[in-house]
Formats: C-alpha cells, structure tokens, sequence
C-alpha cells in the first residue's frame, strides 16, 4: 500500500476525535471548498488590492521588501505565489512535493501524528496546500523566507500542511504570517507544521498571527532537533480570535540540541487561547528555554509549558508572565517532568498586575499614568530574543507596537 | 520656593511627620539629617506625591501653586524631581529610553550625558535591572540630568557608590543644582551675581555628609521621630551630631517643645 492511503486510512479513523484539550469545533459548519486563485509572478504582487497588502504586511509579509530571500503566499485554498531568490534555499507548494519530490515522504507526518485529532485527519483528508521550505546542507540565508497563509473567504477551513527543513550545518529564518482580509468575521485554520533541524543547522520561525474576530485556529506543530541543532521559535498573537489551541512540541534528538520558544499574546474580550509549549530533552547537553508573556484585556487565555529531562545533563527553564488589565482570566500552567539523574530544570510564573510602584516611578518623571501604564505593558511585551535577524526582531516590534497604540 | 508648611503625614494610619515647616528659596540647597526611620524618605516621597503618604494637615506650596493634594505628574511637570533610594525595575524598558522620557521626548544628547555619570555601558540595559547600590545612584541622576527639575530631592545620594565615583556623583549633583563654583549662569560676570543667578533648589538626605565635600549646602535640619529641628549650619550639624550622636538632637527637641 502507497504511504498516502495508509496515512488515509489513519486519518479516516480520526475525523471525530476530538483534540485533548481546548473547545471541541463543529467543522460541519465550515466548507472546505474556494474558488482557485490564479497564480501571480512576483511582479505582479505589487498590484495586489493595497487592502490586502496592508494585511500581509501586518502578518510580517512585505512583497516590496529586498530584504527577503523568498516568498510563499497562499490564499484560501490555493497557492498565489511560491518562489526562492536565495541559493540552497527550495520554496515549493507541498502538493507539488508530494508529486514529484520522493524525498518528502521521509518528512511528511513523521513529527506529526495524522491521526492525532480530527484536525490533522481534516488537513490529511482534505489538504489544500501549505509550503515546504529547505535549506541545503551547509546554505546560510541571508535574509529570511516569508510565507503567507491568506483567508479571504468567511466561513471558510482552510487547510494546511507545511514542512521545513534546515539540513546538515544550515543556518535558515522564516517569518510567516497567518492573516485575515479585512471583511473576513469566521473561519477555521487547521495548519499543521513540521519541522526538522538536522546535525549542526539552526532554524528561526517567527510566526505573527492577525485573525478575524470570530476564527477558531488549531495549529499542530512539531520540531525534531538533531546534535547541537537549534530551534527557535516565536510566536506572536496580538489580534482577537475567537479561539485558539496549541501546544507545539520540539524533541532534542542529538547531544547538544537546544530549543527556544517565545510566546507573545494578547487577549481581547472574545478571546480564548490555550497556548503552550513543549521541549522533550532526551540527550545529554540538550538545553531548552520557553518564554511566554501574556496580556488579557478580558479574555480567557491558558498559557502552559511543559519540560520533559530524559538524560543526565540537561539544562531547561521556563519563564511564564501574565497581566490581567481590566477583566478576563490568565492562567499558567507550568510543568517539569525530570525523569533521570542530573537533570536540571526550572520554571518561574507570575500572574498580576501592573506594580503601583512603577507606574509611579515613571510618573515621579513626568509621565500620565496612562502614558506610564502604556510604557510599562510595551516593556513587558518586549522580549529580546538571541539570535533571531535584526529584520525579524524589527517584525516583532512593530506589531507590538502596534496593537500598544491600538489598544492602550 | 518650595513652602511646607505645619505639615503632618500618615503612613498605613500612623502618624510618621508632625508640625513640619520648611522653606528652600531658588537657588538654595538644604540638607536633612536624621537616624533610620525618623522620617526623612516619608518627607521626601511626600513633597513628591507618592499617594501612599496622605498629607492630615498643613500645606506644600511650590512656585506658588498649592500642590499639597495635587497628583505626582503634575509635581513633576511643575519641576520637582527625585532620586530614588531603591526604584523599582521596568522590565522591557531600556534605560535608554527612560532617559528619553525624561527629557520629555526633547532632543538629547544622551551618550555624553551618559558618559559623564560613567553610565554609558548600561544604557541598553533594562531600567535598574540588577543593577548594584552605586549604580542605581548613577542612573538615578542620569534620569535628573534629562529631566532637569527645579527642586531636586535627593535621597542618600551618596550611599553604595563606590570611592571611584562618588566625586563623580558629587560633582553632578553639585551641577544640576547650579552649586559647581566654575559654573558660569547667564547674565553673571562675578561670583556673586553668579550665586545670585541660581534658581534650582535641593533637599538632600544624607547620613555622611560626604556630599557637603562637593557643594555648599544652605541649611541642615535634624529629623527626628518625626520633628524637624535645627536648621542649622550643615556642617556643624554633622560635626555636632558626628561628636554626640542623635540623643542631643532629643534631648535639644524635648527643651523646644
């Protein structure tokens, strides 16, 4: 039997089990079918409607920028545009590497499980696209690749399965941006993404999230990390969504291997997110850090970290803050499993406000207590983040910064 | 001028300052001494407004404006500022641009002020992230050197700083309170128009006296449980209190009242 009718089969078997936490969807009530999208050369991205360009950029996307070694944009449910400027660096349509690439099969659901809830059966049964990024062993990107998950039609479910791979001594950024257009209200994104770091590369993945207020959103995503590989990802999550549940996990598979997640969110009144973040550390020297700031503004949000030592010599912490502004609930949710000798893990987490003590230092200088209050929540939110390209840290602020004068 | 007067505090429902009465003309300089936990921080944080510390009686005036009740920003927009015994940490905010704020958005040149409290390393560093006694001095009077208060109170300016920089210090806030003799004001040709010319105002905290090596002070006080006495000549403050300890600053409070 080919891989794809056994990984069918597995998936049927799926379809109704729901995910191990967070809401249970009715994908029933979502269709799965878009009018296909003509693809655009590069060139042309430019005319797209400024609307949308504007929404990409919110996502991270910039289709004017130099600064970008390759770009993959998908709209709805078909791909608008794939393609690499950067040599070692591939960009190209899943679907296509299904066809025509047999490599693909070493990666396609090998970190994850296709029949893991019905959401991974609905992205195997019914995949529409997504992107396979791979940098060749020994290719250093210059600057990073940018991919864009587009949803234009409301009540739409979109889809997709994206699969990166950093080979052998590697070095590869990422930004990708899931988006919404602007008169989009409800939809479903079942994205799953692989990711794989082999022996000595490093791997950035930076990923901006921009919904619509009424979209539920189950990204699954897993990352294996080879000898003294590294992964970094980030997450930023700024904008309302109705609903929101992951929990991505790496697994250090090499002496050495070292994962880092950061997690930037933000929950408005409809908002309910249950996000976390997994390291499995099963070698010696493998090292793993998980950072998350959350700020509600009367949302529910669930912010969990989970540690796993499975060797001597480990070394992990995980760092979990929460504000609570006005309503709503935060709640952390941290969690060390050491399970041999010579393990050495740690987590600290923190629920609250805002010190009185600070917001008054900075009034004692001349600022508002609204402008203090502002100064104060922009700095908790601001998370340096070692070794990530000065373009991609520069993506971060500005979307910080502008939900900061949005919102405050 | 700052005016206080018959000024009385509580903390937390007690009593921590009664009957103060205390006048700094421009240009004018006055320092506090005191035993720990006689008041002087609690009068400090007062004349600042820190709501913590509710005014039961008496006055604050600055500049003519009645500020006893007014909030902390408003002081602060009014030129009164302070350096901070222990100030709490911002997170995610860069000392870089807490000086910026400072200075109101204003242009700066904020490298060479930074150079010259020798604070130049920290700028990128998260406001007083680990940062040692001395060094939160340092940063402390970088954040005044932008600000540019007319009344400056300074809490024990010169604790924890270490012998390389407390002339450092001491020669700052000498400059920022128009106290430095080589300072040459607007509009002054000699020494005297010069001190004429002054306007900033001070009130300092200190348990030393070091400070008193690097500017001349107007006026000392002796806070004790409290009570404001004295206003004396500061030096001979410290020499008397140095050669007597605070219990004749008792004994000489019970004969005043």
């Amino acid at each position: 039997m080919h891989p794809r009718e056994q990984l069918r089969e597995k998936a049927l078997a799926a379809v109704a089990k729901a995910a191990a936490i967070g809401e249970d969807i009715d994908l029933s009530q979502y269709q799965r079918t878009a009018p296909p999208q003509l693809p655009m050369a590069e060139a042309d991205l430019c005319a797209l409607p400024q609307a949308d360009l504007d929404r990409l950029l919110m996502g991270g996307v910039d289709v004017n920028s130099q600064e970008r070694g390759g770009t993959y944009i998908m709209k709805d449910t078909t791909v608008l545009h794939c393609s690499s400027k950067q040599e070692g660096v591939e960009v190209l349509p899943i679907r296509q590497a299904l066809e025509h690439h047999p490599w693909i099969w070493d990666y396609y659901w090998r970190a994850v499980a296709v029949d893991a809830d019905k959401y991974t059966a609905a992205v195997e049964l019914d995949l529409h696209d997504g992107y396979v990024i791979r940098a060749l062993p020994g290719s250093k990107t210059i600057f990073p690749i940018q991919a864009c998950l587009y949803m234009d039609q409301d009540k739409l479910q979109q889809n997709v399965h994206n699969i990166i791979i950093a080979e052998e001594g590697s070095e590869l950024h990422i930004i990708s941006g899931c988006v919404t257009s602007e008169h989009m209200h409800s939809g479903v994104h079942a994205g799953v993404s692989e990711f794989y770091v082999k022996k000595g590369a490093k791997l950035s993945f930076t990923m901006i999230h921009n919904w619509a207020e009424e979209m539920k959103v189950r990204p699954r995503s897993a990352a294996i990390i080879e000898e003294d590989g590294l992964f970094l990802s980030n997450y930023i999550c700024m904008k309302p969504v109705r609903s929101l549940q992951m929990y991505p996990t790496a697994r250090l598979d090499g002496p050495g291997a070292v994962a880092r997640f950061y997690s930037i969110m933000v929950g408005t009144p409809v908002t309910d997110i249950d996000a976390g973040s997994r390291v499995i550390l099963n070698h010696p020297h493998c090292r793993a850090e998980i950072v998350s700031r959350a700020i509600t503004n009367g949302g529910k949000i669930m912010a969990r970290g989970h540690l796993v030592g499975n060797a001597p010599d480990i070394k992990a912490h995980l760092e979990c803050r929460g504000l609570l502004l006005g309503g709503g609930a935060m709640l952390a949710v941290p969690q060390l499993d050491g399970f041999v000798d010579g393990v050495e893990m740690s987590h600290e987490a923190a629920v609250g406000k805002i010190a009185q003590e600070e917001i008054l230092y900075l009034q004692s200088r001349g600022l508002t207590e609204d402008e203090a209050t502002a100064t104060i929540v922009r700095g908790f939110l601001s998370v340096d983040i070692p070794g990530l390209p000065p373009q991609l840290q520069a993506e971060i602020d500005r979307a910080v910064q502008a939900t900061n004068e949005e919102s405050m | 001028m700052l005016v206080v007067e018959d000024l009385a505090v509580e903390l937390g429902g007690r009593l921590l300052l009664k009957h103060i009465d205390l006048e700094i003309p421009p240009g004018e300089t006055h320092i506090l001494f005191g035993p720990n936990g006689s008041g002087k921080t609690s009068l400090l944080m007062t004349i600042m407004g820190y709501p913590q510390y509710k005014v039961v009686g008496g006055k604050i005036t600055f500049k003519g404006v009645d500020i006893t009740h007014a909030p902390i920003d408003e002081r602060a927009r009014l030129g009164i500022g302070m350096s901070f015994q222990r100030p709490p940490t911002i997170n995610g905010l860069k000392t870089r641009q807490m000086v910026s704020l400072c200075g109101g958005g204003g242009e700066l040149a904020l490298e060479d002020m930074a150079e010259r409290v020798n604070f130049a390393d920290f700028l990128d560093r998260d406001v007083n992230a680990g940062l040692s006694g001395g060094e939160i001095k340092r940063s402390e009077l970088l954040q005044l050197m932008a600000q540019k208060p007319d009344l400056l109170l300074f809490d024990e300016p010169e604790s924890g700083v270490d012998l390389e920089n407390i002339a450092l210090v001491g020669q700052t806030i000498a400059e920022l309170l128009q106290k430095d003799s080589d300072l040459a004001l607007p509009g002054a040709k000699t020494i005297r128009q010069s001190r004429k010319a002054r306007t900033k105002m001070g009130l300092i905290i200190t348990h030393t006296g070091y400070i008193l090596d690097y500017l001349e002070a107007d006026k000392g006080y002796v806070l004790y449980h409290g009570v404001l006495s004295c206003g004396n000549n500061p030096r001979e403050i410290l020499h008397c209190v140095g050669q007597f300890g605070y219990e004749e600053c008792v004994r000489c409070t019970l004969e005043n009242n």
